[in-house]
């Protein structure tokens, strides 16, 4: 059957046309070709233009007819484009009043927001032509990808292992050994090395469009690029610029390739998503989009028509319009139903729930929207519970059970712990136990928790032991840019050494902040690298280092190969044991018949903390018939804690009749007999004390 | 540009021989041969692309529906890829359910 409305009722020049549907908005796909739509509320009048690929000057600019506009969305069809040639902008009539938060210019070429394919920047760092009118390219994407059977995995959140990396600095380094250096398509290549580190969860850092050159800049003869990416040009375009197909237009397929093969290996797939601001800066800065579309829409203004913000990059994106609220909804279904997306984590997810004025509101719609949403029912939902403009809600962002946090406080308060702080011990047991003090209100349970110590915000695992104070000199911001509170320690010389001691004390102060890390209640976030000490120098904001600051270097690994084996032996650990990975919160009493609580804490001496201020030692006990709820039944877990620089022996608690304590870990001791393959611990000689080495963690397991 | 393309039927094999361009200006054309073999019992289908010398993402999605289309049991073939080619295909992950070969062997 042919349809009716497949025929063209209009003409402009040669095009035949005819008016579209209002949604979806974009360019979809339709019998015999293409349906635009774009909303703008304040705009006069809109013209579509269009370019053949890469061409400097368009080759039509057709108005939307006056018959074409329905309410405040322009839409038509044009008919028999060749739409894998095409890439199309809009122009938009309208008033220019700034202090009323209008600045149409109708000579501008504005990207599509809804734009699902993005040309301009299609190779990461070849210089692009700055004349050009029209830098960012709506491009039209097919979607006939063949999922082969794939969906999302669902693993529950309790049993996640969250990995973060970025996509090109994972594997630009010439010590990759891959094909395509820098790509999904080399990060594919990496997904046998993943699943040898045991973990089953990527967490990306921002994949959408972005413009690496924005703000770039040369300092010392080296040139530093917008490399993290959080920085959006359009929210439903993955980066062309990552794939190395990008420039035959094919990084869709490249990235959903990756997802699937992810998925065959068991790895979970987390976006990092910036919904907070956009490339467009402040009055200052450049006409991408969302400036030129219906500025006052898509931004937080002051009363006189300035950008608020709250991000700290110039702008922010008004995410409780209600226009925009359904944008970033209609984008995450995007990413979960079309890309198989299992779950995303919310950069400074606290402006999220500001108003439109920009005050924090109790209940934020957009953040309830997303927790009810039936598409996202079963995406993982992750805030990062701050912003740039003083909101800090970490164990109070308001979104109820469906939301987790990245769970500032536990980075914090475990180093400190680490480097030998006095009165960590009350906190430390908090975010051990999956911060109840911060989430036992919330509904979540454990998961409501994202546990991390180092993320790529901040110094890598091995700089955290290397250096006392932030080196970002080469950042070209004199290094007041960067946190200064990183709680790090250097273990008695700032900086690599050849000391033998020094280093010796690094690797292990790695050891006890992974070993805590992996025996901790709620989810645990390893940052990529970590795992074979990876450095970037003293670098603790490499946003713009696109080089070996912050590519992984990995002829580490063979360098490091003991810290790797510790490891992943420490996550086939936590796999292997429920009682590790229980989704409610410890209740503190034996509610099985055990004879044991669920958990209990004890100091060097059994079922006694000495709570002093200067003491640094403290061990805990989990009765494995508690596991998930008494549910199942895990064998007992023991783990001694001494941060205190000198030796001191543990009283074990005994257990009960007929069982022993084996011995899985010990960070003081040279490999490869600081840890064992879980199951085949070598039983310990005294079961009534253990002696835990200056700032060491021991981990015994009873069966 | 006109791409050239021949197909052969033999015994449930579909033998299909591209040469120049595969592009949006001659994929629909391509497709809409490919369609007519929907039904015919075709076990195999066999790329000769030797004499490709550009394909472009249109051309690479006619090659992914005859997999989609002509039956989910359909062996699809591509013989004879030059480099540009190969290393599109395996990019986009669609060396999973092609048989890549530089000389047709059953």
């Amino acid at each position: 059957m042919i349809q009716v409305d497949s025929f063209p009722t209009h003409t402009f020049g040669e095009f035949k046309l005819r008016p579209g549907k209002p949604l979806p908005f974009g360019a979809t796909i339709v019998p015999n070709g293409v349906n635009f739509s774009v909303f703008s509320r304040a705009a006069y009048s809109c013209e579509l233009v269009l370019f053949r690929k890469r061409e400097k000057e368009p080759f039509a600019i057709i108005p939307f007819f006056d018959e074409f506009r329905i309410g405040n969305v322009f839409t038509m069809v044009v008919f028999d484009l060749d739409y894998e040639d095409i890439e199309y902008g809009f122009r938009m009539d309208g008033p220019w009043i700034p202090n009323e938060g209008h600045r149409f210019d109708k000579t501008k070429i504005l990207m599509d927001p809804y734009a699902k394919l993005i040309g301009g920047r299609d190779v990461w760092g070849e210089d692009p032509d700055w004349f050009d009118m029209y830098q960012h390219r709506a491009r039209i994407v097919f979607d006939d990808f063949d999922w082969e059977g794939d969906r999302p995995l669902e693993i529950p959140m309790e049993d996640l292992i969250i990995y973060e990396l970025h996509v090109r600095g994972f594997t630009r380094h010439s010590s990759s050994n891959t094909k395509h250096p820098g790509t999904f398509s080399a990060l594919k290549e990496k997904i046998p090395y993943l699943n040898v580190l045991g973990i089953n969860c990527v967490e990306l850092m921002p994949i959408h469009e972005f413009d690496e050159f924005e703000n770039s800049r040369e300092i010392n003869g080296r040139k530093l690029l917008n490399y993290w990416g959080y920085s959006n040009l359009g929210f439903f375009a993955p980066k062309a610029g990552y794939a190395a197909s990008g420039k035959f237009g094919m990084q869709v397929d490249e990235f959903k390739s990756l997802i699937k093969e992810f998925h065959r290996h068991g790895i979970e797939v987390i976006l990092d998503v910036v919904f907070n601001h956009t490339a467009e800066g402040n009055e200052m800065g450049p006409y991408i989009s969302y400036r030129g579309l219906d500025n006052k829409t898509y931004y937080m203004l002051s009363p006189d028509g300035y950008y608020m913000n709250f991000s700290g990059c110039g702008n922010t994106l008004n995410c409780n319009n209600p226009i925009v609220r359904n944008m970033i909804l209609d984008c995450l279904r995007y990413w979960a139903s079309e890309f198989h997306i299992d779950g995303f984590r919310f950069d400074l997810a606290a402006i999220l729930g500001r108003d439109q004025n920009g005050a924090p509101m109790s209940n934020p719609p957009l953040i309830e929207s997303l927790a009810y949403d039936p598409i996202l029912g079963k995406c993982k939902l992750i805030a990062e519970a701050w912003d740039a403009g003083g909101l800090y809600q970490v164990g109070s962002f308001p979104g109820g059970s469906r939301w987790a946090e990245w769970n500032g406080k536990y980075r914090d308060d475990i180093r400190r712990f680490i480097k030998g702080d006095e009165k960590m011990l009350g906190v430390v047991q908090q975010r051990i136990e999956g911060s109840p003090d911060l989430y036992k209100w919330h509904g979540g349970g454990t998961c409501a928790s994202v546990n991390f110590i180092t993320c790529h915000d901040g110094f890598v695992l091995m700089d955290l032991v290397s250096y006392d104070h932030k080196h970002n000199e080469a950042n070209g911001e004199d290094n007041r840019d960067g946190g200064d509170d990183n709680h790090s320690w250097n273990c008695g010389w700032e900086g690599e050494t050849e000391n033998y001691w020094i280093n010796r004390l690094r690797v292990k102060q790695i050891k006890n902040a992974l070993s805590i890390l992996l025996v901790s209640q709620g989810v645990p976030m390893i940052l990529s690298g970590d795992e074979f000490g990876n450095s970037q120098f003293g670098n603790n904001n490499a946003y713009c280092q696109d080089n070996e600051i912050s590519w992984l270097d990995w002829s580490l690994l063979e360098k490091n190969q003991y810290l790797h084996n510790f490891v992943k032996l420490l996550i086939k650990f936590r796999f292997k044991h429920p009682v590790l990975r229980n989704n409610t919160h410890f209740q503190h009493r034996d509610y099985v018949g055990s004879g044991y609580p669920d958990i209990s804490w004890h100091g060097t001496q059994a079922w006694n903390v000495d709570y002093s201020d200067w003491s640094r030692t403290i061990a805990f006990l989990l009765c494995g018939k508690h596991a998930k709820n008494g549910m199942v039944e895990d064998d007992y877990i023991y783990v001694a804690m001494n941060l205190h620089w000198e030796m001191h022996g543990f009283q074990i608690p005994s257990l009960p009749a007929g069982m022993s304590w084996y011995i899985f870990s010990n960070t003081d001791v040279e490999p490869p007999f600081d840890i064992c393959e879980p199951g085949y611990e070598p039983i310990l000689e005294n079961q009534n004390e253990i002696l835990v080495g200056p700032r060491s963690v021991t981990i015994l397991v009873g069966r | 540009m006109e791409s050239l393309f021949n197909i052969k039927i033999e015994n449930g094999t579909a033998k299909i021989t591209l040469s120049g361009r595969l592009d949006t200006s001659n994929a629909g054309a391509l497709s809409d041969e490919l369609k007519t073999l929907i039904g015919q019992d075709i076990q195999k289908v066999v790329f000769f692309v030797n004499d490709l010398e550009y394909i472009s993402s249109a051309g690479l999605r006619v090659i992914i529906f005859a997999k989609q289309k002509i039956g989910t049991d359909t062996r699809v073939y591509l013989v004879g890829a030059n480099s540009t080619i190969l290393d599109v295909v395996k990019m986009t992950g669609m060396d999973n359910f092609l048989f890549i070969q530089d000389t047709y062997q059953d």
